[in-house]
């Protein structure tokens, strides 16, 4: 099983682990709930060295990523990040991911640990036409802080001034890559560096009791946040539209030829699929896989779980669209209401339903 | 470490049963609750339901996971532990007093089969055994 370098710290801070696509990862440190709710009302620190690097360089490494990613890097300035997904030529989504642009011969993509061989299979396939060679970072690993106290905490602790630095902008000091994203629907920030400088961040954050959180709570962070997990909430046999993400496949440069572009275009003229929000009206909790029933229409949660901060349980379901408003969902034999919602559930902090 | 009290009995699902005449009380060992993470939920059943050994009875939800429990041995539900309702973490901080989660009366012809339970030195050993 593979281990991140932080391995040692988090045994001894009494993480338990779970097995992660093959890594073994923090879960919780004691308690999920916790954890999670340190993230929403302060800050805490992740491990998530496993998620996968990959940096592009070459001259015609925009013009790469313009063809691979349905979301377009023309639209943002160097110095910034994108969200995107990575499709087959059916339209099917092989990962999410946030794409990073130095300049147009620069860019860093990091994606899921799970997909690692199809990413780079997709790359790898597709790179050959292009003026562009590219690389997986294995060595370097990620910190996420996040939490409304972020920003702060970087200052204090790593005397770092990032307050210039809006979402989705990122820049790099005495050898980090610092970027303002996350998972969490808080305010934050992802760290990528060598192993020694990651462990003193580590180090100094947790011995001025920045709280480290598992991936239980990132997990019930990002479907409070209403952010897909790829394998779980949408998968190769799912296209962007049917997946909340109809948002990343931007089609606004007619002269833009991206892959599953024609493919693409006819699924967003036809789908009657939608990815959504459900809350329980009733005592239980909401699990993949339950089915979502109305009328002759039928569905399914494909995430669900108990929300720390909400005391509800809540999910994300895939739907038809002639569902709307409520509907039941059938746990262990029993019809009970659930509320159809727009996502997120949360987002900085505020309960958005 | 797991706590396993001596008076108890216990099953290999990890619930535990403690016999009082013909009143068996039911939970989930301090092992399970542990396993499990934070409880936020628990599914009771009805006063009155009759079970036969190896019945789903309850299921407890955590943050990650639903489980079932199961009834030990043949017998009525005469009362469950309401407290969990509104409390459901009382199986995390109290698993074997607080947290237990219904009794079962039992017919003197289905205690008999409580000899077949383990005690709870096999409990502990089995535990060591997985770990």
């Amino acid at each position: 099983m593979n281990r991140t370098f932080l391995y040692e710290s988090h045994l001894g801070l009494g993480s338990k682990f779970v097995n992660f696509s093959g890594w073994e990862m923090p879960i919780h440190y004691g308690s999920q709930i916790n954890e999670h709710n340190s993230v929403r009302n302060s800050a805490g620190i992740f491990d998530v060295s496993h998620m996968n690097i990959f940096d592009f360089r070459g001259v015609e490494a925009k013009e790469f990523m313009r063809h691979v990613l349905t979301n377009d890097v023309n639209k943002i300035e160097d110095g910034s990040a994108l969200y995107s997904v990575i499709t087959n030529n059916e339209g099917g989504i092989i990962d999410d991911l946030i794409v990073y642009r130095f300049n147009n011969e620069k860019f860093r993509v990091v994606s899921n640990c799970s997909t690692f061989d199809d990413v780079n299979n997709f790359f790898e396939s597709n790179i050959i036409k292009f003026d562009c060679e590219f690389r997986h970072r294995p060595s370097l690993g990620i910190l996420a802080i996040q939490g409304p106290e972020s920003e702060i905490a970087l200052k204090n602790i790593l005397k770092l001034e990032l307050s210039n630095y809006k979402s989705f902008s990122f820049t790099e000091r005495n050898k980090l890559f610092i970027s303002r994203t996350g998972y969490t629907g808080e305010d934050g920030f992802e760290v990528i560096g060598e192993p020694e400088e990651l462990q003193n961040i580590w180090d100094l954050f947790i011995s001025r009791s920045i709280p480290p959180i598992g991936l239980g709570a990132r997990d019930t962070l990002r479907v409070e946040a209403g952010m897909n997990l790829n394998g779980t909430d949408m998968t190769i046999k799912n296209n962007p539209f049917e997946s909340n993400l109809g948002w990343v496949v931007d089609f606004s440069d007619i002269e833009r030829d991206f892959i599953a572009k024609e493919k693409l275009l006819e699924i967003k003229n036809t789908n009657k699929i939608k990815l959504v929000g459900v809350l329980l009206n009733e005592k239980g909790i909401l699990r993949s896989g339950q089915k979502i029933i109305k009328d002759d229409f039928e569905g399914e949660v494909t995430s669900g779980t108990f929300s720390p901060y909400m005391k509800k349980s809540i999910g994300l379901a895939r739907i038809p669209m002639d569902i709307s408003e409520n509907a039941n969902v059938l746990i262990r034999n029993k019809l009970l209401n659930v509320k159809i919602l727009s996502l997120p559930f949360i987002r900085k902090g505020k309960i958005m339903i | 470490m797991n706590e396993t009290p001596s008076d108890l009995k216990f099953l290999d699902s990890h619930e535990w049963v403690k016999v009082d005449d013909n009143t068996v009380i039911v939970g989930i060992s301090d092992h399970a609750q542990n396993e499990l993470g934070e409880v936020v939920f628990v599914e009771l059943p009805a006063i009155g339901d009759e079970f036969v050994s190896g019945d789903e009875a309850a299921v407890v939800e955590s943050v990650k996971a639903a489980s079932e429990v199961y009834t030990p041995l043949s017998g009525k539900v005469i009362e469950v532990n309401e407290a969990l309702e509104e409390n459901p973490e009382l199986v995390n901080t109290s698993p074997y007093e607080d947290g237990w989660f219904f009794k079962l009366r039992v017919g003197d012809e289905n205690l008999g089969s409580i000899d077949s339970l383990m005690t709870a030195e096999e409990y502990s050993s089995m535990l060591d055994g997985n770990s």
